[in-house]
């Protein structure tokens, strides 16, 4: 037995199920991503990030918390990772992207929950998840009734906390945000038995910023008409973001950027010149969905912007750090958070002229509004951004799918039909 | 002058569809069914004839692109360019086939302006009628004929081909005339597919292609509800095919 098989078991890990599941993410980055051809040589470490996720970065959290670390798991942006890193707390991504979870969560969850939900769920009730035994505690928040219904299940499998995200972005909605910023920090301060200082926060935001920061830089590259990185590619690095060490993760982007300059440079591209720049907007993808990015760049299109949480959610927005005391930096980076327009919000109108925006900055072609099955929020938001998208004459596509391939005929039929219309 | 003889194969879920054109005039065409292996069936079609250039579309068109088709094209642009050709006043295309319904919106010269697609399951298609039509004993040609000649009609409140099928059994037990029941089922299909349709915002003229514009009662029952005529190819099946041959010049 290696060691990481002994880690495996120690953690309660089902060890012939789990290697299934790796198996099947393995064939899927061998067939979607490794099979690209042309791409930057600096996207090995990326690469390595997911083929080492649950062996790798899961010792690297056990060996943290041996010296004293601690490790939180998230499921949503809107948890402020500045807080938990401050206090010497490490935020990691539990979000599950595979369909081989599913069926685990549906032997005792409602199937017409949305995918990402099951999957997650079912990574854990099926032990296959490293990561859920390993957390000292989970941060759920409030941005969909599934989430919030699923908190008080996987309450039972690990420690839960719950931040509310308001629905609203008036005043008093600021204010409960803030509020709830605030009892982050205590929590995170209980957790790891620091209080957090003024310049520990500093760090912290210093740190994450950096992350985000070069995160824009890689995903402006993609404004080229000069195409220097795939769509795949962009979103698996932002994929990473979400589980990496943020130091490591933000140096390697950095190394990426500077091999994206030179290609950029050097007229390097991925894709010929008349592939159609598309912009995916809507519901997070996470490792190992990569689903309609593959088509669309198998059927000759090119994914120029991500308009999503693995995208420009995630990275938008720095938190301003100047501040000289630790309440302003608080509200600093509640405020930076309250600028992500995720559809729990009603109305979300700066969500829609987000969209406008990035699509003139992209200069796209089309966009594909991408909704994770059953995702309310985000499906019933496609029909005023339609509106608006038509009506600034930028052809738009629906596609509502899960994590299956059942559907892989359809969409193909009518990804390849919008890449014919776009011509 | 040269005879250019192309073909277009439009290859779906239920049947396969051939097009020949000879200096860009319909000079024959030929549907089989698409069976268990739709490479072979494609294959054993286009081998009897000696053609220059292939062009597919339908389900089956990347398959084919492997193996022999010179060109592929999807069978939305094919359907959108075949109904302008035959009816160049066309600016809407409802194309019901074996497992897709789509509307097509185009431009004056049949460029797509838009479509819409049902989502992947079976409801208000091909395979939906052919279903309904033998759990009510009905031949799947005469389905529509029948269906318009019931007195009144049975509310049918699921399109979705399983529920339907268990709510069409238990009518079928309760008594109720067949004809009546696919009547309502008939009912129910148009009702979707004309949302589908007023989504797009049709513009006239309409044309209704696909395998189920030969079911009559699904065209006028859909005529009726949008309140437009809808123009039906002589053979509505193959305008994808042809759409597909057209493309190859």
């Amino acid at each position: 037995m290696s060691d990481y098989e002994k880690m495996w078991k120690k953690l309660g890990i089902n060890l012939q199920r789990h290697e299934e599941l790796l198996e099947s993410m393995m064939s899927s980055y061998e067939n979607i991503i490794a099979s690209q051809k042309n791409r930057p040589k600096a996207m090995a470490y990326f690469d390595d990030a997911v083929g080492k996720s649950h062996c790798r970065r899961v010792k690297e959290l056990i060996d943290w918390q041996s010296q004293g670390g601690k490790v939180v798991g998230t499921f949503c942006i809107y948890v402020p990772e500045e807080v938990a890193v401050a206090a010497g707390v490490m935020p990691v991504a539990l979000c599950g992207g595979t369909q081989f979870s599913i069926p685990y969560a549906e032997t005792m969850f409602p199937r017409d929950i949305c995918p990402l939900i099951k999957s997650t769920l079912g990574l854990g009730l099926g032990k296959m998840c490293p990561y859920l035994p390993v957390v000292n505690m989970a941060v759920g928040e409030t941005t969909c009734d599934g989430k919030k219904k699923t908190w008080e299940i996987l309450a039972d499998m690990v420690p839960m906390y719950v931040m509310e995200v308001p629905q609203k972005k008036e005043r008093i909605d600021r204010q409960l945000w803030l509020k709830e910023v605030r009892l982050f920090r205590d929590k995170m301060e209980e957790l790891s038995g620091t209080k957090i200082t003024l310049n520990a926060l500093k760090r912290g935001v210093k740190t994450i910023n950096r992350k985000r920061q070069a995160l824009a830089k890689l995903h402006d590259f993609r404004k080229e008409s000069v195409l220097p990185i795939s769509g795949k590619d962009a979103l698996l690095v932002t994929q990473v973001a979400l589980i990496d060490d943020p130091k490591r993760f933000a140096r390697s982007v950095e190394k990426l950027n500077k091999e994206l300059e030179e290609r950029v440079k050097r007229k390097i591209r991925v894709f010929p010149a008349k592939a159609k720049r598309i912009m995916v907007a809507g519901c997070p993808m996470v490792v190992p969905n990569w689903k309609i990015h593959h088509i669309v760049e198998t059927l000759g299109g090119a994914v120029v912007c991500d308009e999503s949480c693995t995208g420009f959610r995630y990275y938008a927005n720095l938190v301003e750090d100047n501040a000289t005391n630790l309440n302003k930096l608080i509200e600093n980076i509640a405020d930076r958070y309250l600028q992500i327009n995720c559809s729990c919000f009603t109305p979300n109108k700066e969500r829609i002229d987000e969209v406008l925006k990035l699509a003139k900055e992209y200069n796209v072609d089309g966009v594909i509004q991408y909704i994770l099955q059953y995702c309310h929020g985000y499906n019933i938001e496609t029909v005023k951004l339609e509106h608006a998208l038509k009506k600034a004459g930028i052809p738009v596509l629906k596609l509502e799918t899960d994590y299956s391939e059942e559907d892989i005929g359809p969409l193909k039929t009518r990804i390849e039909a919008f890449l014919e219309r776009l011509e | 002058m040269v005879n250019i003889k192309v073909a277009g194969i439009d290859i779906g879920s239920r049947t396969i569809k051939l097009v020949l054109l000879e200096n860009g005039t319909l000079s024959n065409f030929r549907i089989i069914d698409t069976e268990h292996d739709p490479l072979a069936q494609s294959k054993k079609l286009i081998s009897r004839y000696k053609v220059d250039v292939v062009v597919a579309t339908g389900y089956g068109r990347h398959l084919a692109k492997t193996h022999f088709a010179d060109k592929i094209i999807t069978e939305i642009k094919a359907y959108a360019l075949g109904a302008h050709h035959l009816f160049p006043k066309c600016r809407t295309i409802i194309d019901v086939g074996g497992q897709d319904s789509k509307v097509i919106r185009v431009d004056e010269n049949g460029h797509m302006e838009d479509f819409e697609m049902n989502d992947r399951c079976a409801a208000g298609t091909g395979r939906f009628l052919e279903v309904m039509a033998k759990t009510l004993g009905f031949k799947v040609e005469e389905f529509g004929v029948e269906a318009l000649k019931a007195k009144h009609s049975v509310n049918i409140s699921s399109t979705c081909t399983v529920f339907s099928e268990s709510e069409v059994i238990s009518l079928i037990s309760s008594g109720a005339n067949r004809r009546d029941i696919a009547l309502g089922v008939h009912q129910a299909i148009v009702s979707r597919l004309a949302a589908m349709v007023n989504k797009i915002g049709p513009k006239e003229d309409v044309v209704f292609a696909g395998g189920v514009a030969k079911n009559s009662c699904i065209a006028h029952l859909l005529g009726e509800k949008l309140g437009m005529k809808l123009f039906i190819p002589n053979e509505p099946q193959i305008v994808g095919a042809l759409g597909a041959a057209l493309t190859a010049k």
